[in-house]
Protein backbone atom coordinates (compact mmCIF):
# COMPACT_ATOMS: atom_id res chain seq x y z
CA UNK A 1 0.00 0.00 0.00
CA UNK A 2 1.39 3.33 -0.91
CA UNK A 3 1.91 5.75 1.98
CA UNK A 4 -0.47 8.67 2.50
CA UNK A 5 0.59 11.99 0.96
CA UNK A 6 2.48 14.05 3.55
CA UNK A 7 0.28 17.09 3.20
CA UNK A 8 -2.93 15.31 4.16
CA UNK A 9 -2.49 15.96 7.88
CA UNK A 10 -1.68 19.59 7.12
CA UNK A 11 -4.93 19.78 5.12
CA UNK A 12 -6.81 18.41 8.11
CA UNK A 13 -5.54 21.25 10.24
CA UNK A 14 -6.18 23.81 7.55
CA UNK A 15 -9.68 22.46 7.38
CA UNK A 16 -10.15 22.75 11.15
CA UNK A 17 -8.78 26.30 11.03
CA UNK A 18 -11.34 27.09 8.37
CA UNK A 19 -8.48 28.10 6.10
CA UNK A 20 -8.39 25.46 3.41
CA UNK A 21 -8.52 26.18 -0.29
CA UNK A 22 -11.21 24.51 -2.34
CA UNK A 23 -8.65 22.51 -4.22
CA UNK A 24 -6.99 21.18 -1.04
CA UNK A 25 -10.35 20.40 0.47
CA UNK A 26 -11.22 18.34 -2.56
CA UNK A 27 -7.94 16.42 -2.27
CA UNK A 28 -8.56 15.86 1.47
CA UNK A 29 -12.10 14.58 0.91
CA UNK A 30 -11.08 12.20 -1.81
CA UNK A 31 -8.28 10.85 0.32
CA UNK A 32 -10.41 10.40 3.45
CA UNK A 33 -12.97 8.43 1.46
CA UNK A 34 -10.47 5.79 0.53
CA UNK A 35 -8.19 5.85 3.59
CA UNK A 36 -9.67 4.63 6.90
CA UNK A 37 -6.51 5.54 8.85
CA UNK A 38 -6.67 9.18 7.84
CA UNK A 39 -10.42 9.16 8.34
CA UNK A 40 -9.80 7.95 11.89
CA UNK A 41 -7.13 10.62 12.42
CA UNK A 42 -9.51 13.32 11.21
CA UNK A 43 -12.30 12.02 13.44
CA UNK A 44 -10.06 12.04 16.50
CA UNK A 45 -8.99 15.61 15.82
CA UNK A 46 -12.57 16.76 15.34
CA UNK A 47 -13.73 14.95 18.43
CA UNK A 48 -10.97 16.44 20.60
CA UNK A 49 -11.72 20.00 19.65
CA UNK A 50 -15.46 19.42 19.94
CA UNK A 51 -14.83 18.05 23.41
CA UNK A 52 -12.85 21.12 24.42
CA UNK A 53 -15.54 23.39 23.05
CA UNK A 54 -18.02 21.61 25.30
CA UNK A 55 -16.30 23.21 28.30
CA UNK A 56 -18.86 25.11 30.29
CA UNK A 57 -18.42 28.81 30.73
CA UNK A 58 -16.73 29.80 33.91
CA UNK A 59 -17.72 32.97 35.67
CA UNK A 60 -15.67 35.17 37.90
CA UNK A 61 -16.44 34.62 41.58
CA UNK A 62 -18.89 36.78 43.48
CA UNK A 63 -17.50 40.14 44.51
CA UNK A 64 -14.58 39.89 42.12
CA UNK A 65 -14.87 43.39 40.70
CA UNK A 66 -15.32 45.07 44.06
CA UNK A 67 -12.25 43.30 45.37
CA UNK A 68 -10.32 44.68 42.43
CA UNK A 69 -11.66 48.17 42.93
CA UNK A 70 -10.64 47.98 46.57
CA UNK A 71 -7.10 46.95 45.74
CA UNK A 72 -6.40 49.56 43.08
CA UNK A 73 -3.79 52.11 44.04
CA UNK A 74 -5.39 55.21 45.55
CA UNK A 75 -6.38 57.79 43.00
CA UNK A 76 -5.16 61.35 43.15
CA UNK A 77 -7.31 63.38 45.48
CA UNK A 78 -7.97 66.10 42.95
CA UNK A 79 -9.49 63.56 40.63
CA UNK A 80 -11.83 62.35 43.33
CA UNK A 81 -12.96 65.86 44.06
CA UNK A 82 -13.45 66.65 40.42
CA UNK A 83 -15.59 63.58 39.99
CA UNK A 84 -17.62 64.40 43.06
CA UNK A 85 -18.20 67.86 41.64
CA UNK A 86 -19.26 66.34 38.37
CA UNK A 87 -21.86 64.24 40.11
CA UNK A 88 -23.22 66.99 42.34
CA UNK A 89 -23.05 70.17 40.29
CA UNK A 90 -25.35 72.06 42.70
CA UNK A 91 -23.44 71.26 45.83
CA UNK A 92 -20.22 71.77 43.97
CA UNK A 93 -21.40 75.19 42.94
CA UNK A 94 -22.34 76.01 46.51
CA UNK A 95 -18.98 74.89 47.73
CA UNK A 96 -17.25 76.90 45.07
CA UNK A 97 -19.37 79.94 45.75
CA UNK A 98 -18.71 79.80 49.46
CA UNK A 99 -15.07 79.59 48.73
CA UNK A 100 -15.19 82.65 46.52
CA UNK A 101 -17.61 84.74 48.55
CA UNK A 102 -16.09 83.58 51.78
CA UNK A 103 -16.59 85.39 55.01
CA UNK A 104 -17.72 88.70 53.47
CA UNK A 105 -20.99 87.22 52.48
CA UNK A 106 -21.77 85.78 55.86
CA UNK A 107 -20.84 88.98 57.62
CA UNK A 108 -23.37 90.75 55.43
CA UNK A 109 -26.04 88.50 56.73
CA UNK A 110 -24.98 88.57 60.29
CA UNK A 111 -24.73 92.30 60.77
CA UNK A 112 -27.89 94.27 61.41
CA UNK A 113 -26.85 97.17 59.22
CA UNK A 114 -27.29 95.27 55.98
CA UNK A 115 -27.81 97.70 53.14
CA UNK A 116 -31.14 97.81 51.40
CA UNK A 117 -30.85 96.56 47.86
CA UNK A 118 -33.67 96.73 45.37
CA UNK A 119 -34.02 95.88 41.75
CA UNK A 120 -34.44 98.97 39.64
CA UNK A 121 -37.96 99.33 38.37
CA UNK A 122 -39.12 102.90 37.77
CA UNK A 123 -42.47 102.72 39.50
CA UNK A 124 -41.28 101.34 42.83
CA UNK A 125 -41.60 103.60 45.82
CA UNK A 126 -38.84 103.44 48.40
CA UNK A 127 -39.34 104.79 51.91
CA UNK A 128 -36.48 104.12 54.28
CA UNK A 129 -36.11 100.37 54.17
CA UNK A 130 -39.62 99.93 52.85
CA UNK A 131 -40.17 99.10 49.21
CA UNK A 132 -43.68 99.64 47.94
CA UNK A 133 -45.42 98.49 44.82
CA UNK A 134 -48.16 101.12 44.78
CA UNK A 135 -51.77 100.18 44.23
CA UNK A 136 -52.78 100.48 40.60
CA UNK A 137 -49.19 100.27 39.46
CA UNK A 138 -47.68 97.44 37.47
CA UNK A 139 -44.04 96.59 38.04
CA UNK A 140 -42.55 94.76 35.11
CA UNK A 141 -39.76 92.26 35.49
CA UNK A 142 -38.53 90.29 38.48
CA UNK A 143 -38.62 92.15 41.75
CA UNK A 144 -35.80 91.74 44.16
CA UNK A 145 -35.51 93.18 47.65
CA UNK A 146 -32.73 92.56 50.10
CA UNK A 147 -32.57 93.77 53.70
CA UNK A 148 -35.90 95.53 53.46
CA UNK A 149 -39.68 95.30 53.78
CA UNK A 150 -41.61 94.76 50.64
CA UNK A 151 -45.20 95.98 50.47
CA UNK A 152 -47.10 94.85 47.47
CA UNK A 153 -50.32 96.69 46.80
CA UNK A 154 -50.19 96.72 43.03
CA UNK A 155 -49.13 94.24 40.43
CA UNK A 156 -45.79 92.55 39.77
CA UNK A 157 -45.33 90.95 36.43
CA UNK A 158 -42.49 88.60 37.28
CA UNK A 159 -40.98 86.75 40.23
CA UNK A 160 -40.67 88.29 43.65
CA UNK A 161 -37.68 87.53 45.81
CA UNK A 162 -37.20 88.88 49.28
CA UNK A 163 -33.90 88.25 50.93
CA UNK A 164 -33.34 88.75 54.60
CA UNK A 165 -36.42 90.88 54.91
CA UNK A 166 -40.17 90.71 55.06
CA UNK A 167 -43.07 90.96 52.70
CA UNK A 168 -46.62 92.24 53.04
CA UNK A 169 -49.19 91.53 50.42
CA UNK A 170 -52.25 93.78 50.22
CA UNK A 171 -55.57 92.31 49.06
CA UNK A 172 -55.09 94.12 45.81
CA UNK A 173 -51.64 92.56 45.20
CA UNK A 174 -51.09 90.52 42.09
CA UNK A 175 -47.87 88.63 41.42
CA UNK A 176 -47.66 86.74 38.14
CA UNK A 177 -44.46 84.86 38.93
CA UNK A 178 -43.14 82.92 41.92
CA UNK A 179 -42.68 84.44 45.34
CA UNK A 180 -39.67 83.45 47.36
CA UNK A 181 -38.49 84.58 50.73
CA UNK A 182 -34.96 83.79 51.63
CA UNK A 183 -33.55 84.66 54.97
CA UNK A 184 -30.76 82.37 55.69
CA UNK A 185 -27.29 82.66 54.37
CA UNK A 186 -27.25 79.20 52.98
CA UNK A 187 -30.50 79.60 51.13
CA UNK A 188 -29.26 82.83 49.71
CA UNK A 189 -26.26 81.05 48.39
CA UNK A 190 -28.48 78.40 47.00
CA UNK A 191 -30.65 80.94 45.33
CA UNK A 192 -27.72 82.78 43.80
CA UNK A 193 -26.33 79.58 42.43
CA UNK A 194 -29.59 78.25 41.12
CA UNK A 195 -30.25 81.43 39.21
CA UNK A 196 -26.66 81.48 38.10
CA UNK A 197 -27.06 78.05 36.63
CA UNK A 198 -30.42 78.90 35.13
CA UNK A 199 -28.87 81.89 33.44
CA UNK A 200 -26.32 79.63 31.87
CA UNK A 201 -23.50 80.69 34.13
CA UNK A 202 -22.60 77.08 34.53
CA UNK A 203 -18.94 77.70 35.17
CA UNK A 204 -18.88 74.77 37.52
CA UNK A 205 -19.67 72.17 34.90
CA UNK A 206 -16.37 70.43 34.55
CA UNK A 207 -15.41 68.99 31.19
CA UNK A 208 -16.30 65.47 32.25
CA UNK A 209 -19.53 66.23 34.07
CA UNK A 210 -21.57 65.72 30.93
CA UNK A 211 -20.15 62.26 30.22
CA UNK A 212 -21.96 60.76 33.19
CA UNK A 213 -25.30 60.55 31.41
CA UNK A 214 -24.44 58.12 28.61
CA UNK B 1 -18.90 47.51 23.47
CA UNK B 2 -15.40 48.66 22.56
CA UNK B 3 -16.83 52.20 22.33
CA UNK B 4 -18.11 52.17 25.90
CA UNK B 5 -14.80 50.74 27.01
CA UNK B 6 -12.84 53.45 25.24
CA UNK B 7 -14.96 56.11 26.86
CA UNK B 8 -14.38 54.56 30.28
CA UNK B 9 -10.66 54.33 29.60
CA UNK B 10 -10.57 58.05 28.90
CA UNK B 11 -12.35 58.71 32.17
CA UNK B 12 -9.93 56.53 34.08
CA UNK B 13 -7.02 58.30 32.44
CA UNK B 14 -8.48 61.62 33.54
CA UNK B 15 -8.34 60.29 37.07
CA UNK B 16 -11.81 58.84 37.52
CA UNK B 17 -10.96 55.56 39.13
CA UNK B 18 -14.57 54.49 39.49
CA UNK B 19 -14.94 54.28 35.70
CA UNK B 20 -12.64 51.28 35.85
CA UNK B 21 -15.29 49.20 37.58
CA UNK B 22 -17.36 48.95 34.43
CA UNK B 23 -14.33 47.80 32.49
CA UNK B 24 -13.79 45.10 35.10
CA UNK B 25 -17.38 43.93 34.97
CA UNK B 26 -17.33 43.73 31.19
CA UNK B 27 -14.23 41.54 31.05
CA UNK B 28 -14.05 39.78 34.39
CA UNK B 29 -15.68 36.53 33.26
CA UNK B 30 -13.59 36.14 30.14
CA UNK B 31 -10.38 36.98 31.92
CA UNK B 32 -11.10 34.76 34.88
CA UNK B 33 -12.03 31.93 32.56
CA UNK B 34 -8.77 32.14 30.62
CA UNK B 35 -6.80 32.15 33.84
CA UNK B 36 -8.78 29.28 35.23
CA UNK B 37 -8.35 27.16 32.11
CA UNK B 38 -4.65 27.94 31.94
CA UNK B 39 -3.92 27.37 35.61
CA UNK B 40 -6.63 24.91 36.53
CA UNK B 41 -7.13 26.32 39.98
CA UNK B 42 -9.78 28.74 41.15
CA UNK B 43 -7.71 30.51 43.76
CA UNK B 44 -4.81 31.01 41.44
CA UNK B 45 -7.11 32.07 38.63
CA UNK B 46 -8.66 34.74 40.82
CA UNK B 47 -5.28 35.85 41.98
CA UNK B 48 -3.89 36.19 38.47
CA UNK B 49 -7.03 37.70 36.93
CA UNK B 50 -7.06 40.29 39.68
CA UNK B 51 -3.40 41.01 39.14
CA UNK B 52 -4.09 41.39 35.41
CA UNK B 53 -6.77 44.01 36.02
CA UNK B 54 -4.59 45.91 38.45
CA UNK B 55 -1.72 45.93 35.99
CA UNK B 56 -4.07 47.07 33.27
CA UNK B 57 -5.18 49.92 35.51
CA UNK B 58 -1.67 50.98 36.37
CA UNK B 59 -0.45 50.76 32.78
CA UNK B 60 -3.57 52.06 31.12
CA UNK B 61 -1.71 55.09 29.78
CA UNK B 62 0.42 52.74 27.69
CA UNK B 63 -2.60 51.19 25.98
CA UNK B 64 -2.87 52.27 22.36
CA UNK B 65 -6.49 53.35 22.09
CA UNK B 66 -6.58 52.57 18.40
CA UNK B 67 -6.23 48.88 19.26
CA UNK B 68 -8.72 46.46 20.69
CA UNK B 69 -8.78 46.66 24.46
CA UNK B 70 -9.66 43.00 25.02
CA UNK B 71 -6.54 41.94 23.10
CA UNK B 72 -4.37 44.02 25.38
CA UNK B 73 -6.10 42.73 28.48
CA UNK B 74 -5.84 39.09 27.37
CA UNK B 75 -2.16 39.65 26.71
CA UNK B 76 -1.53 40.85 30.24
CA UNK B 77 -3.45 37.92 31.66
CA UNK B 78 -1.88 35.20 29.51
CA UNK B 79 1.61 36.54 30.23
CA UNK B 80 0.90 36.41 33.94
CA UNK B 81 -0.46 32.88 33.62
CA UNK B 82 2.58 31.72 31.68
CA UNK B 83 4.87 33.24 34.31
CA UNK B 84 2.91 31.57 37.05
CA UNK B 85 3.08 28.18 35.35
CA UNK B 86 6.83 28.53 34.92
CA UNK B 87 7.41 29.49 38.52
CA UNK B 88 5.21 26.69 39.72
CA UNK B 89 7.00 23.97 37.77
CA UNK B 90 9.58 22.85 40.32
CA UNK B 91 6.92 22.54 43.00
CA UNK B 92 4.40 20.57 41.02
CA UNK B 93 5.20 17.27 42.62
CA UNK B 94 4.63 18.73 46.04
CA UNK B 95 1.11 19.67 45.14
CA UNK B 96 -1.63 17.33 46.13
CA UNK B 97 -5.38 17.51 45.61
CA UNK B 98 -6.88 19.62 48.35
CA UNK B 99 -9.69 17.84 50.15
CA UNK B 100 -12.97 19.70 50.21
CA UNK B 101 -12.37 21.69 47.05
CA UNK B 102 -14.79 21.08 44.23
CA UNK B 103 -14.24 18.52 41.52
CA UNK B 104 -12.98 20.95 38.92
CA UNK B 105 -10.10 21.83 41.14
CA UNK B 106 -9.20 18.27 41.86
CA UNK B 107 -6.77 17.75 39.02
CA UNK B 108 -5.62 21.29 38.85
CA UNK B 109 -2.73 20.98 41.18
CA UNK B 110 -1.58 17.72 39.68
CA UNK B 111 1.28 18.00 37.30
CA UNK B 112 0.07 17.50 33.76
CA UNK B 113 3.16 15.45 33.07
CA UNK B 114 2.03 12.87 35.58
CA UNK B 115 -0.97 11.31 33.83
CA UNK B 116 -3.61 9.58 35.86
CA UNK B 117 -4.40 5.90 35.43
CA UNK B 118 -6.85 5.34 32.63
CA UNK B 119 -9.67 4.02 34.81
CA UNK B 120 -9.45 7.21 36.91
CA UNK B 121 -9.80 9.30 33.78
CA UNK B 122 -12.76 7.31 32.56
CA UNK B 123 -14.63 7.92 35.80
CA UNK B 124 -14.35 11.68 35.41
CA UNK B 125 -17.28 13.93 34.76
CA UNK B 126 -17.12 15.62 31.40
CA UNK B 127 -16.23 19.06 32.74
CA UNK B 128 -13.61 17.62 35.00
CA UNK B 129 -12.18 15.77 32.05
CA UNK B 130 -12.04 18.89 29.89
CA UNK B 131 -9.92 20.64 32.48
CA UNK B 132 -7.76 17.58 32.94
CA UNK B 133 -7.02 17.35 29.22
CA UNK B 134 -6.17 21.04 29.02
CA UNK B 135 -3.85 20.71 31.98
CA UNK B 136 -1.99 17.90 30.24
CA UNK B 137 -1.21 20.02 27.21
CA UNK B 138 2.37 21.26 26.98
CA UNK B 139 2.54 24.90 28.20
CA UNK B 140 3.50 26.14 24.78
CA UNK B 141 0.30 24.93 23.16
CA UNK B 142 -2.01 25.46 26.09
CA UNK B 143 -2.45 29.21 25.79
CA UNK B 144 -3.13 29.04 22.06
CA UNK B 145 -5.59 26.15 22.48
CA UNK B 146 -7.42 27.86 25.36
CA UNK B 147 -7.74 31.09 23.41
CA UNK B 148 -8.93 29.21 20.34
CA UNK B 149 -11.34 26.65 21.79
CA UNK B 150 -12.41 28.10 25.13
CA UNK B 151 -12.43 31.79 24.26
CA UNK B 152 -13.22 31.05 20.61
CA UNK B 153 -10.98 33.81 19.34
CA UNK B 154 -9.87 34.15 15.72
CA UNK B 155 -6.30 33.15 14.89
CA UNK B 156 -5.32 36.71 14.08
CA UNK B 157 -6.38 37.94 17.51
CA UNK B 158 -4.55 35.08 19.20
CA UNK B 159 -1.43 36.08 17.33
CA UNK B 160 -1.79 39.62 18.67
CA UNK B 161 -2.44 38.45 22.21
CA UNK B 162 0.51 36.10 22.31
CA UNK B 163 2.65 38.46 20.24
CA UNK B 164 3.57 35.66 17.91
CA UNK B 165 3.49 35.54 14.13
CA UNK B 166 0.30 34.06 12.71
CA UNK B 167 2.22 31.08 11.34
CA UNK B 168 3.61 30.27 14.78
CA UNK B 169 0.13 30.43 16.28
CA UNK B 170 -1.17 28.04 13.63
CA UNK B 171 1.67 25.62 14.28
CA UNK B 172 0.99 25.71 18.02
CA UNK B 173 -2.67 25.08 17.51
CA UNK B 174 -1.97 22.24 15.10
CA UNK B 175 0.45 20.64 17.54
CA UNK B 176 -1.93 21.29 20.39
CA UNK B 177 -4.70 19.52 18.49
CA UNK B 178 -2.42 16.58 17.76
CA UNK B 179 -1.48 16.42 21.44
CA UNK B 180 -5.15 16.42 22.43
CA UNK B 181 -5.89 13.74 19.87
CA UNK B 182 -3.22 11.50 21.35
CA UNK B 183 -4.41 12.20 24.89
CA UNK B 184 -7.99 11.37 24.01
CA UNK B 185 -7.66 8.65 21.40
CA UNK B 186 -10.25 6.51 23.10
CA UNK B 187 -12.80 9.25 23.53
ZN1 LIG C 1 -4.36 8.25 4.48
Amino acid sequence: MKPCPEEIVQYMHDYLDGEITRRDEQILKEHLEKCPDCQEHMDQLSRSVAFLSSASHIEAPEGFSSRIMASLPKERQSAGLRRWFGRHPMLAAVAMFMLLAGITLFSNFNTSDGQLAVSTQPNLVIEGNKVIVPEGEKVEGDLFVRNGELHIEGEVEGDVTVINGSKYMASTAVVSGRIEEIDRAFEWLWYTIKSGIKDGLSVFEGPDAGDEEE
Amino acid sequence: MEDIVKKRIKQVLKGDQSAFEEIVSLYQNRLYQVCYRMLGNRHEAEDIAQEAFIRAYINLHTFDQKRKFSTWLYRIATNLCIDRIRKKKPDTFLDAPVPGTDGLDHYSSLAHDAPLPEEEVEKMEQQERVQYEISRLPDKYRSAIVLRYIEELPLQEISEILELPLGTVKTRIHRGREALRKQMKKL
